[in-house]
């Protein structure tokens, strides 16, 4: 295929990666952005949900906002906050043109699965663990700080590592309404029929997306009180039970 | 002609001065291209679907037979899911070129992932002791799988299904890349010439569309498992 010998020239050719444009300036912007929104988010969503999770209440709305996130078109979010009056697509910043914008739908789709994942972990404490709390005397602040927090902490980190995935997507397709990041390699290279430069820019994405996901795994892991063994995929498969829909893609 | 109509009751709802957010005026003029734009999606999501449930099946049958398979499966069905869908169409463009086949197998890889995952889950959830009452009945493989493992993994599997169905719907709309959005079409062409009531209607549309297969796959779930009607 031809076209993969001028996506390698493209991707070795070091004046693709410097520049304004070039590709190291495209990674740092989304890199940025990804980075703000999830703490944003987190800031925002994880008290919440953890309160929410640890009074037990709120249930129905905990779990199916990450229902409602799916069915969202992350696109449409997008074009709908570029287009209107306020943030449109002004500059922020060091986020770029239409920065604003893309910060405020990247928290949004960054929430739902935070707040689904924050709930569930708090939930999912065993309920004779906590009466034995109760039973060594801790008062309620003592038991959510040590011993939900800490049991919890593998299925909200794990609720963080799919808001990072979701992150990173939205603000790849933030590129779609001339938004910041390295979406703007593909779409431009779309738009001017250069498709090893699209091709490239995909490239880039994509391995960063491994590489964040793998690094979140790997923290995830890191985080977990019990691990149970070193089963790969055992936080997808056995730390949600039931409520998978917080393991699956989110419009992506 | 519309010109002339256009002057005798001012400017329309959707015109360049005043750039309405919701015109009906727009869905009544444009009511061609915006069924076009419809069907497209619609026709995309269901065949990328398809595409997902034909090799999902099978695939998940061999996985649960290999347990090796299985982690080999679920980490590439992982894998796929990280590579954002921005990505994943310029990825396929050597393969496919710029054509709905392009869109329609990323999103069915996506689909893909979701549905093997529920499969196993569907199939894991069936009570060993049914399984056995089964085989002592003289149940052979095929026939367990078609007549019992299939029904009672049905629910799990339809929710897998709407989850891989509602967000093939939101999707679908990054395909504006290749020009096969379907919605997405309209809602790019809606941000570039700053056409309000074009972005909304499209953004409203998708929104509806993904409401309405949502309905759809919960009667259809309804209907195949009966079953279930009482505990829900």
């Amino acid at each position: 295929m031809d076209l993969f010998a001028e996506t390698g020239r493209y991707l070795l050719d070091p004046d693709s990666w410097t520049g304004a444009g070039g590709l190291v300036a495209r990674l740092l912007e989304q890199l940025l952005l990804t980075a703000t929104a999830l703490v944003a988010a987190m800031l925002l969503g994880l008290p919440l949900a953890l309160w929410l999770g640890h009074l037990g209440k709120g249930g129905f709305l905990a779990v199916n906002v990450s229902n409602v996130g799916r069915a969202v078109p992350t696109f449409a979010l997008l074009a709908l906050l570029v287009a209107a009056d306020w943030p449109g697509s002004a500059d922020f910043g060091p986020y770029g043109r239409a920065g604003l914008a893309t910060l405020i739908a990247l928290v949004l789709f960054a929430l739902p699965p935070l707040i689904t994942n924050g709930y569930v972990g708090m939930r999912e404490v065993p309920s004779d663990v906590q009466e034995a709390a109760d039973g060594m005397g801790m008062s309620p602040v003592q038991r959510f700080r040590r011993v939900e927090l800490p049991l919890a902490l593998p299925v909200v980190a794990s609720g963080v590592r799919l808001a990072l995935v979701q992150v990173w997507a939205t603000a790849t397709i933030a590129a779609l309404v001339a938004g910041p990041g390295l979406g703007r390699i593909i779409t431009e290279g779309f738009a001017r029929n250069d498709y090893a430069q699209g091709m490239a820019g995909a490239v880039v994405v994509a391995l960063v997306a491994l590489v964040l996901e793998l690094a979140a795994a790997a923290v995830q892991r890191a985080v977990d009180p019990m691990p149970r063994g070193p089963s790969p995929d055992r936080d997808d498969a056995v730390s949600v039970p039931s409520t998978t829909v917080a393991e699956a893609p989110t419009g992506s | 002609m519309t010109i002339l109509g256009a002057a005798d009751s001012g400017p329309s709802c959707y015109s360049r001065f005043v750039n309405e957010w919701f015109c009906w005026q727009y869905v009544e003029d444009r009511h061609e291209q915006i069924t076009d734009a419809l069907v497209e999606h619609v026709l995309i999501t269901l065949a990328a679907l398809a595409l997902g449930i034909a090799i999902a099946l099978p695939l998940a049958l061999v996985a649960r037979r290999l347990p090796r398979l299985e982690s080999a499966v679920l980490g590439f069905s992982t894998g796929v899911y990280t590579v954002p869908s921005l990505a994943l169409l310029p990825l396929l463009v050597p393969f496919t070129g710029l054509s709905a086949a392009t869109v329609v197998i990323g999103l069915g890889l996506y689909a893909l992932t979701i549905l093997v995952r529920a499969l196993l889950d569907g199939l894991r959830s069936v009570p060993d002791d049914v399984r056995e009452a089964a085989r002592g009945l003289g149940y052979g493989r095929a026939r367990m799988l078609t007549r019992i493992e299939m029904p009672l993994a049905l629910p799990v599997v339809m929710a897998g299904l709407r989850v891989a169905a509602v967000s093939t719907i939101a999707l679908t709309t990054v395909g504006t890349l290749v020009a096969y959005g379907g919605l997405g079409d309209l809602i790019s062409h809606g941000v570039q010439r700053d056409f309000r009531a074009e972005l909304m209607t499209a953004a409203v549309l998708c929104v509806v569309l993904a409401v309405v297969l949502d309905v759809v796959l919960v009667l259809l779930q309804r209907v195949l498992t009966p079953w279930t009607a009482g505990a829900r």
